[in-house]
């Protein structure tokens, strides 16, 4: 099979010397830099940490409910392993994921920018999200916490006897790394964009992080008071969410899931953004419907902030109010559908690749099709009362978180792998490995669904007998799932000493990033490029390439 | 579903044993399960449309068969074609799921009420005929029965997949689901919303019963008290007689009758009375003044349980006359002064004291 990847000749070919990794040498300039960049790295390593923590969390879970009995551990140690399972993968890798690590990396450059515009307020945000991590660990190792990522009151602030304050407070304090983060994305889209550089001309990975930005200044400081409330409810009782004080514990619940709703698209937008990329890379072709895609962005952000109580439909909302936020989920729901079907015609009459990061980007369009289609299940108000609060709804947003988000983070790794390093990952182990994590994923997840139709509550640490079978396939799914996370853990960081020098541009692809070095000079231009191109412009890239031949030869 | 029953029985037992869907024993369940049917019959053929653009055009389009690709624009008819045809079937779901969801939550008049009190870790279910159940729940088919929920710590969910119904259970107000059952047998009742540490224990059975069988039950299972009877017991022994006891010169208004009626507070904004206010109205007085009234009446907070609010809700409920209240008023005088709390007295034993008194 033919493949576009063209990587220059390995005997001569050297990585840069001056790159922004040999840029300055020693701890202190990691710990002290203001490059986006090497944020970026610093970045990846820690979620790629927290990643495998709250893997190992899963793996457990998954062990318990090999069985009906809670017979591994205690239903309180379980309840704090998913607890805590959740707060990581949520707070610590999903909101993060692309967005601290790919987005931080490649929107500067992508604009045409040295930096991002306020490149000490991007270091800052790091340290909050480590200090926001070291929190949570602390709590977990102290003892845990036991009320659910949700936090639901009053089961947050007057019955649970556990940490509910340190992990409050971690989040209340990652949060804000979550919010330096949109802000620099924002203000670096509007402000520094290459001559010529139009909004029209951007990436739709910048769109895509563009409207995610939007959602985490809006929705996030909503769950910062949030979480601020139940822990003075927790420490000086002042009974906003107390019945017994008039206070209304639903109001939390509204509070909470204004910003847990926006927070998905917090999480899949950008995933979405690098779908985009990649599709188009690898069909050698401008994404179908450009403007659709990049406005369905936007739409996503808008429609996003108000659906928040569909979270709520059986819990004594108003019938009405039911009404109004059903039909507001489903205009929510067409936005991905309109992105999933340009991405698919994105396809026709192009000229197909299957590297590794194209593999992946076919996993997240399946699962994420299935992932949203059931979002709809949820969404439609007489059928979300029989499938909501069972594992229907963890199938749900795994498939869109992991099925989506994590294949498009994956994806995305391995797309810009080699402008990150300088060198290529091994192709066949990779694309083993994203073979792998799709059977995995559905072996693990596809059960779920099945259970919660049958009625199978969440956050169960025993369950009825009939419920084993498709329990022990989700566990034996998982498994393979852990074999397909880890092998790119294994062959990435091999890669990093025996990969093949990658060159400039090894996909042929025409972003902005792919025109310069890799791995980048720490100020990413040695001039500010001005943008005469159109975006995903192929036929541009190949007058460039018969310019240098010209030239050359 | 314009569906033959016939075709539709045989697809329901195909997924009923192939444990795809849990057992229908309610009358809302069909209905349910056809739309599901349908949304699962769209997503299929959404998903399959999209896995073979994907694949045909991978197979057509691959680089060794098409070397160089054809830049497109985009094309406005598609996009209006995928916009429109997705929202519309949506919004057929949304509509046919809305009917649903009234439906569910919208008791029928004649129903049956059961209260439903939910605690860390136990369902307790109160008839009206005054039977106490926990962890399981005994109904008859082929009547409505509603279900009043509330809860007396955190949320909980009650929830029974055979009937496609749940509700959450929430701390300080009620909620209502109903249900009428069609086919007797044992079902799971699950808590659905984590509550805690034995979450995974708050389960239960539904025992659906024919109307016979179900008489048998209410007959061997009865307490001897209903539940208003306990609100009147209640009623006498919290001393609410004192003014609420229908006389023209009461302290407090009158309570035959007050059930359903429409009430001017001394706010002079109306209101309702329904079980929700008269709860409210016991535990926090001073929010529900009748007007021309004085604020006088004491709270009730953490004196009565879920159960004794309940009583007296029954109790105020069936009220039609002062002459039972006044009866009441009668024998307490007779009996020599009550101490405000009855300790001793929740744990059954067969005396003229009520149950429901918040435990010290």
């Amino acid at each position: 099979m033919s493949t576009i990847v063209s990587l220059p000749d390995q005997s001569t070919a050297r990585v840069p010397k001056r790159n922004y990794l040999t840029n300055e040498n020693g701890l202190l300039s990691w710990l002290l830099t203001g490059d986006h960049k090497r944020i970026a790295i610093l970045y990846l390593i820690s979620i790629t940490f927290f990643f495998f923590i709250g893997g190992a969390l899963a793996g457990v879970i998954r062990l318990e409910l090999l069985t009906p009995q809670s017979d591994l551990m205690a239903a309180d140690t379980y309840n704090k392993v998913f607890t805590m399972h959740g707060v990581v993968m949520i707070f610590l890798f999903l909101v993060p994921s692309v967005p601290a690590t790919l987005g931080n990396f490649l929107i500067p450059i992508m604009i045409g920018a040295k930096d991002l515009a306020f490149p000490k307020i991007n270091l800052l945000s790091w340290y909050l999200y480590l200090a926001g991590g070291a929190m949570t660990l602390a709590a977990m190792i102290t003892g845990g916490v036991d009320t659910g990522w949700t936090f639901t009151t009053p089961m947050s602030t007057h019955f649970s006897n556990t940490n509910v304050i340190t992990t409050g407070l971690a989040i209340f304090v990652a949060g804000f790394s979550s919010i330096f983060t949109g802000l620099n994305f924002i203000v670096t889209v509007h402000r520094m964009r290459a001559p010529g550089m139009t909004w029209f001309k951007l990436p739709l990975f910048v769109w895509a992080h563009y409207a995610a930005s939007i959602l985490m200044v809006l929705g996030t400081p909503v769950l910062a008071i949030t979480l601020v409330l139940v822990v003075l409810e927790r420490t000086i009782g002042i009974g906003v969410f107390d019945p017994t004080k008039g206070g209304d514990p639903i109001l939390f619940q509204h509070l909470f899931w204004f910003y847990s709703h926006p927070a998905v698209y917090i999480m899949i937008l950008p995933g979405m953004g690098v779908i985009s990329e990649v599709i188009s890379t690898f069909s050698r072709k401008r994404v179908f419907g450009y403007t659709a895609v990049a406005f369905s962005s936007v739409a996503i952000a808008v429609f996003g902030f108000f659906v928040w109580a569909h979270h709520m439909f059986i819990m004594g909302v108003s019938n009405y109010a039911v009404l109004v936020f059903s039909l507001l989920t489903m205009l929510v729901a067409v936005p991905s559908a309109i992105k999933i079907f340009n991405w698919a015609f994105t396809l026709y009459k192009g000229s197909i690749t299957f590297e590794t990061p194209m593999l992946y980007a076919f996993g997240f369009m399946g699962l994420f099709t299935i992932g949203g289609l059931t979002g709809v299940f949820l969404g439609t108000s007489g059928t979300d009362i029989h499938l909501t609060e069972t594992y229907f709804i963890v199938a749900h947003f795994h498939f869109v978180m992991v099925g989506g988000m994590l294949m498009a983070f994956l994806s995305g790794i391995h797309f810009w792998w080699p402008k990150m390093t300088g060198r290529m990952y091994p192709e066949k182990i990779s694309q083993l490995a994203a073979v792998v994590t799709f059977i995995g994923f559905n072996f693990t997840f596809f059960p779920q669904f099945l259970l919660g139709m049958l009625g199978m509550p969440r956050r169960y640490a025993a369950y009825p007998a009939e419920f084993q079978v498709l329990n022990v396939f989700s566990t034996a799914g998982a498994s393979i799932l852990g074999v397909g996370y880890l092998l790119p853990m294994i062959y990435l960081v091999w890669s990093l000493k025996y990969g093949a020098i990658a060159g400039a541009n090894p996909w042929q692809a025409t972003g902005l990033e792919w025109q310069i070095q890799s791995p980048p000079l720490t100020e990413n231009f040695t001039t500010i490029p001005v943008v005469t191109q159109d975006v995903y412009d192929y036929e541009w890239l190949e007058r460039q390439k018969e310019h240098e031949v010209t030239h050359v030869g | 579903m314009g569906l033959s029953p016939v075709l539709w029985q045989f697809l329901v037992k195909w997924m009923v044993n192939f444990a795809i869907i849990p057992p229908e024993a309610s009358k809302i369940a069909s209905q349910v399960d056809a739309l599901l049917v349908f949304m699962t019959l769209v997503s299929l053929v959404g998903l399959v449309l999209v896995g073979l653009l994907v694949t045909a055009f991978s197979i057509l389009y691959r680089r060794d068969r098409n070397p160089v690709a054809t830049q497109i624009e985009g094309s406005t008819l598609l996009e209006a074609t995928w916009t429109i045809i997705p929202l519309g079937l949506f919004l057929v779901m949304f509509v046919w799921g809305s009917v649903l969801y009234f439906r569910i939550y919208t008791p029928p008049p004649n129903a049956m009420n059961i209260y439903v009190v939910g605690k860390q870790w136990m369902w307790k279910a109160e008839h009206p005929g005054g039977q106490h159940e926990i962890n399981s729940l005994h109904i008859p088919i082929g009547k409505p029965i509603q279900l009043t929920l509330i809860s007396q710590d955190v949320f909980h969910s009650f929830s029974i997949p055979a009937f496609r119904v749940k509700r959450e259970a929430i701390p300080g107000r009620y909620t209502t689901v109903w249900f009428e059952a069609t086919t007797p047998g044992t079902y799971h009742l699950f808590c659905t919303q984590y509550c805690g540490t034995q979450h995974s224990g708050m389960i239960g059975d539904i025992v659906v019963l024919t109307p016979e069988n179900y008489k048998k039950w209410l007959d061997s299972s009865t307490s001897g008290v209903s539940l208003a009877q306990n609100g009147e017991r209640l009623f006498a022994s919290l001393s609410c007689n004192a003014c609420h006891n229908g006389q023209p010169d009461s302290r407090g208004p009158s309570l035959a009758n007050v059930y359903g009626s429409r009430l001017t507070l001394a706010s002079g904004s109306p209101v309702l009375v329904d079980e929700a206010y008269l709860r409210q109205a016991i535990l926090n007085p001073s929010a529900h003044i009748t007007q021309g009234y004085a604020p006088i009446m004491p709270t009730y907070q953490g004196q009565v349980s879920e159960e004794g609010l309940i009583s007296l809700v029954e109790y105020i409920k069936n009220l039609s006359s002062n002459y039972r209240v006044q009866q009441t008023l009668n024998t307490t005088e007779l009996l020599p002064e009550q101490p405000d709390k009855v300790p001793g007295k929740t744990n059954g034993a067969p005396s003229a004291g009520a149950q429901g008194v918040a435990k010290p």
